[in-house]
């Protein structure tokens, strides 16, 4: 027992420690993506799997790598992937606004409930996101059908005389991705705002700061943080979002992600399929890239004010 | 602390916010017991979806095999994930630190369908040089799932173990303990509550699982999500209705226990 113990706690203890998460990262995430890499570099051919070699021996026995870049111009020459690319972005841009418009208000108002109300509350927010994500947008497709909830209601009500398409629509679309991606946006504005010193609101107050004019010049700077973190774990994302496009989203309308779905599946075209795959990954790492410097600057702003 | 006039205001947008995130799962419920087919039309309560889902040989076997893969998919997760983040909050400096921080993060910032790919490219390339695995199923799917869930387990780990007196390890080992025992006997029981957490949140990612899990699984291995997409992929269909309801059944049970239990711990304490 003690010998054992003496193992894990030497150097040997450290290393499995480290070494067991790397292997497995390594083998199941790092070397994935290499591949998807090397793929997006071949030819597509027909066979199984439908992908050409990218390196090929020689008859005098050198080796000889050949990188076909045809799979990358195809992005730019095919108006399609821009296209799916740009609508992806809008869509992700107007989820995140819909997001913050609507969480904001419901954040601000659980951060100002009584301390004894609030965990019931957050409770309240976080446990349809414990349903099961796929079953919340089959949900929606009830309610957003022709002769779905919705039009009854709204028919029933005499508001509208004959029903609204909304299935198969990007205003679907839009609704549903807003409702899956609330509480990522909810939580993190909470936590700020719920941190917020209220003295300072008393402040303004009684410099005569009428409430909306303290709610801009303080709340909301104060918030920013929140609302930063916030926007990008919706944005991010929402930007490859597959599920919500798929089932409610118009078919004619395509974002990336599905464009990477038919590629794949569809036209069996991997090389292609990979490259626009991995021309996603490096546009996202921007966004990430801001959320990491944002995230490192706070610490250090926290670390200088000695919080 | 805020006006009245407003205060009204903002409680009525809660509420509104509250029915917003709760109408499609009451509908979804409440639908799963109307007699007519016609998923939105209301003809009268029925029990009778059930009774055909009780008999749905293909959903009970992807049930099945969707419990099988999130057990060991968790357990799995767990453990990558639990070192991940003690390796990542506690060993300050070796070489490769942030290589590993970046490989523990990044799956929850990748888009689901790139790693799926990403994946699905693997497996078919390591299948040509290794003979391994031969075609996709249960392991291939676990696979992917516990990289994916090792993610989150990590993030849970690290935040634990960030907020944590480490005077009490400290102390452990001026006493003489080892670095093992120290981990074994006041590190380990400190974090279990967090460990126990990051274990339910893998367990209830790996079973709701659609897009990874459409690359990674093979045409005799369908998971319960993946069933449930190719049917309502075509329509509303009243069976899944009444599936869905048994799902919020149990994920409303046991988090309405756990929260329970959490905050009458929270209360004693």
């Amino acid at each position: 027992m003690t010998s054992v113990l003496r193992l894990f706690s030497g150097k040997w203890g450290r290393r499995i420690v480290i070494g067991t998460p790397y292997l497995w990262l390594g083998v199941f995430f790092l070397l994935p993506f290499l591949m998807t890499l090397k793929i997006a570099f071949s030819t597509s051919i027909v066979g199984i799997p439908p992908i050409g070699p990218i390196s090929t021996i020689t008859d005098d026995g050198a080796l000889q790598i050949t990188l076909h870049l045809e799979n990358w111009s195809y992005l730019f020459q095919d108006p399609m992937y821009v296209l799916a690319y740009g609508r992806s972005l809008l869509t992700a841009l107007i989820t995140t606004v819909l997001c913050l418009f609507i969480g904001y208000p419901m954040a601000y108002r659980i951060a100002r409930a009584t301390p004894g109300a609030r965990p019931l509350l957050l409770m309240l927010v976080i446990m349809p996101f414990w349903t099961s994500f796929l079953i919340r947008v089959y949900a929606w497709m009830g309610i957003l059908k022709d002769n779905g909830l919705l039009n009854n209601l709204l028919l029933t009500l005499g508001v509208i005389h004959q029903p609204l398409i909304l299935m198969n629509t990007q205003i679907a679309v839009y609704i549903v991705m807003a409702y899956a991606y609330l509480p990522f946006m909810l939580l993190p504005l909470y936590t700020t705002l719920e941190k917020m010193d209220l003295s300072l609101l008393e402040a303004a107050q009684d410099l005569g700061g009428r409430p909306f004019i303290s709610f801009l010049l303080v709340t909301l700077p104060l918030s920013l943080p929140g609302i930063i973190a916030g926007s990008l774990l919706v944005f991010i994302p929402a930007v490859g979002e597959f599920l919500i496009p798929t089932l409610v989203g118009s078919p004619g309308h395509q974002l990336i992600a599905s464009v990477i779905f038919d590629e794949f599946f569809s036209n069996r075209d991997w090389p292609t399929a990979s490259a626009v795959a991995t021309a996603v990954v490096l546009f996202l790492l921007l966004p990430i890239i801001l959320l990491v410097w944002l995230r490192n600057r706070n610490d250090s702003k926290l670390l200088a004010t000695g919080q | 602390m805020i006006a009245s006039k407003q205060a009204m205001a903002l409680t009525a947008f809660l509420i509104a916010g509250f029915a917003f995130l709760y109408l499609p799962i009451v509908t979804l419920v409440v639908y799963s017991f109307n007699a007519s087919p016609m998923v939105t039309i209301w003809t009268g309560v029925s029990t009778k979806w059930y009774g055909v889902l009780a008999h749905d040989e293909e959903i009970l076997r992807a049930a099945g095999l969707s419990i099988e893969v999130g057990l060991i998919s968790a357990t799995g997760a767990t453990v990558i994930g639990t070192l991940a983040g003690y390796a990542l909050s506690r060993f300050r400096r070796f070489h490769g630190r942030s290589l590993l921080m970046g490989m523990a993060m990044a799956p929850l910032l990748m888009p689901e369908i790139v790693s799926g790919i990403a994946l699905l490219l693997m497996f078919v390339g390591s299948e040509q040089i290794f003979d391994w695995p031969h075609g996709r199923g249960i392991i291939t799917i676990c696979a992917a799932h516990v990289t994916f869930c090792s993610a989150f387990v990590a993030i849970v780990i690290q935040s634990r173990l960030s907020g944590f007196d480490r005077s009490l390890e400290e102390a452990a080992l001026d006493l003489g303990a080892m670095p093992a025992t120290v981990f074994g006997l006041v590190t380990l029981p400190l974090i279990l509550p967090g460990i126990v957490a990051a274990w339910l949140l893998a367990f209830s990612l790996s079973i709701d699982d659609v897009v990874i899990s459409e690359f990674t699984s093979g045409p005799t291995s369908t998971t319960l999500p993946l069933v449930i997409f190719s049917r309502v992929h075509l329509g509303v269909s009243p069976e899944v209705n009444a599936l869905a309801t048994i799902i919020i059944a149990i994920v409303l049970t046991a988090t309405a226990l756990l929260t329970f239990v959490r905050l009458r711990r929270r209360s004693d304490a």
